[in-house]
């Protein structure tokens, strides 16, 4: 599946400053690194700080700062605040093929709720931390069989 | 002969003090966390924990669960219990499944559960590293569970425990009548 623009960069934002909960981190700096404009940026973290998940300090040094629960926020949460990704209305489904292809494409999102509701920002920072850990020893073992 | 306690957390307490019950509930904080193989005289509040978060008491149910994973248990199969200052606090089951569903032998977990009070100090956790330390020592690496997709907050432990979805897809169908 594959998420609208705004709710991936709100999900690299908010990982990004999770991550680092102790510093303030630029709009710029992350703009950089996911190749968006900060303009663009920029509307998806006032959307995240006007729901309370990051604080920004302006000036020097300043930025923004992750302030939610990493441990209760899902991934969920975060996509349902710019995209319903179970976008098809109820019964609009009008002849039998419909109704049965919708019935597919239902299974498909409840499973993928589930999946997104069951995964806080804290799982997914340790995730990140043993995929770059298990990527960091990867090579290591090449050289050593090489 | 019964397979050695883990113990979590502990404190550097006397053993003599370790062995007393505390008299205060700080005190029971304090107590060093063992996870041991169940005995008989835990059924009792295993059934009261699930009781309290299923809201159904099955005490036919866990006793038969008791004799077939706890008394005299096959190979593989695992019943362990959380204890904490003379009180069980939580419980791990489980067991190694030979090619089922085609899959080479691998741990499953079907039963976890931590005493709603507890929750949060890292009782389920230690209760999963036990279990897992034991599949692996059986010689499994691959460590398996199914839960209702809606059940939100298990689904959320075992994800933080690192578990991602696996290759197998559960299916089901209403029968009709005969």
């Amino acid at each position: 599946m594959k998420l609208q623009k705004n709710t991936a960069l709100a999900l690299y934002s908010v990982l990004e400053f999770a991550g680092e909960p102790a510093r303030y981190i630029s709009a710029a700096e992350i703009a950089a690194k996911y190749g968006v404009s900060p303009h663009h940026l920029a509307k998806v973290l006032a959307e995240l700080a006007r729901a309370g998940l990051v604080e920004s300090v302006r000036g020097v040094g300043g930025g923004y700062r992750f302030v939610g629960n990493a441990r209760r926020l899902t991934l969920l949460d975060v996509i349902l605040m710019f995209e319903d990704i179970a976008s098809r209305p109820a019964g609009a489904a009008a002849t039998p093929v419909e109704r049965a292809l919708d019935t597919v494409l239902d299974e498909i999102d409840e499973n993928a709720k589930a999946t997104f509701g069951s995964i806080t920002v804290a799982t997914m920072l340790g995730l990140i931390e043993r995929q770059e850990a298990a990527k960091a020893v990867a090579p290591a073992r090449r050289r050593k069989a090489a | 002969m019964a397979a050695p306690s883990e113990r979590r957390t502990a404190p550097a307490a006397p053993a003599a003090r370790a062995r007393r019950a505390p008299r205060t509930a700080a005190a029971a904080a304090e107590a060093p966390l063992v996870i041991r193989p169940v005995r008989r005289a835990d059924l009792a509040p295993v059934v009261a924990i699930d009781a309290t978060v299923t809201g159904i008491e099955k005490r036919a149910y866990w006793e038969s669960v008791y004799r077939r994973y706890g008394a005299a248990a096959q190979a593989g199969r695992t019943f362990l219990v959380a204890e904490q200052a003379r009180e069980v606090l939580g419980f791990v089951i489980g067991e190694v499944r030979d090619w089922e569903f085609g899959s080479p032998p691998c741990g499953w977990v079907f039963a976890i559960d931590v005493r709603p009070g507890a929750r949060l100090g890292g009782i389920g956790s230690a209760l999963l590293q036990a279990i897992s330390a034991r599949f692996r020592a059986a010689g499994v690496t691959k460590l398996r569970t199914m839960l209702a997709r809606d059940n939100t907050l298990i689904l959320s432990f075992f994800r933080s425990q690192g578990m991602m979805a696996g290759p197998l897809i559960s299916l089901e169908m209403d029968l009709p009548p005969a």
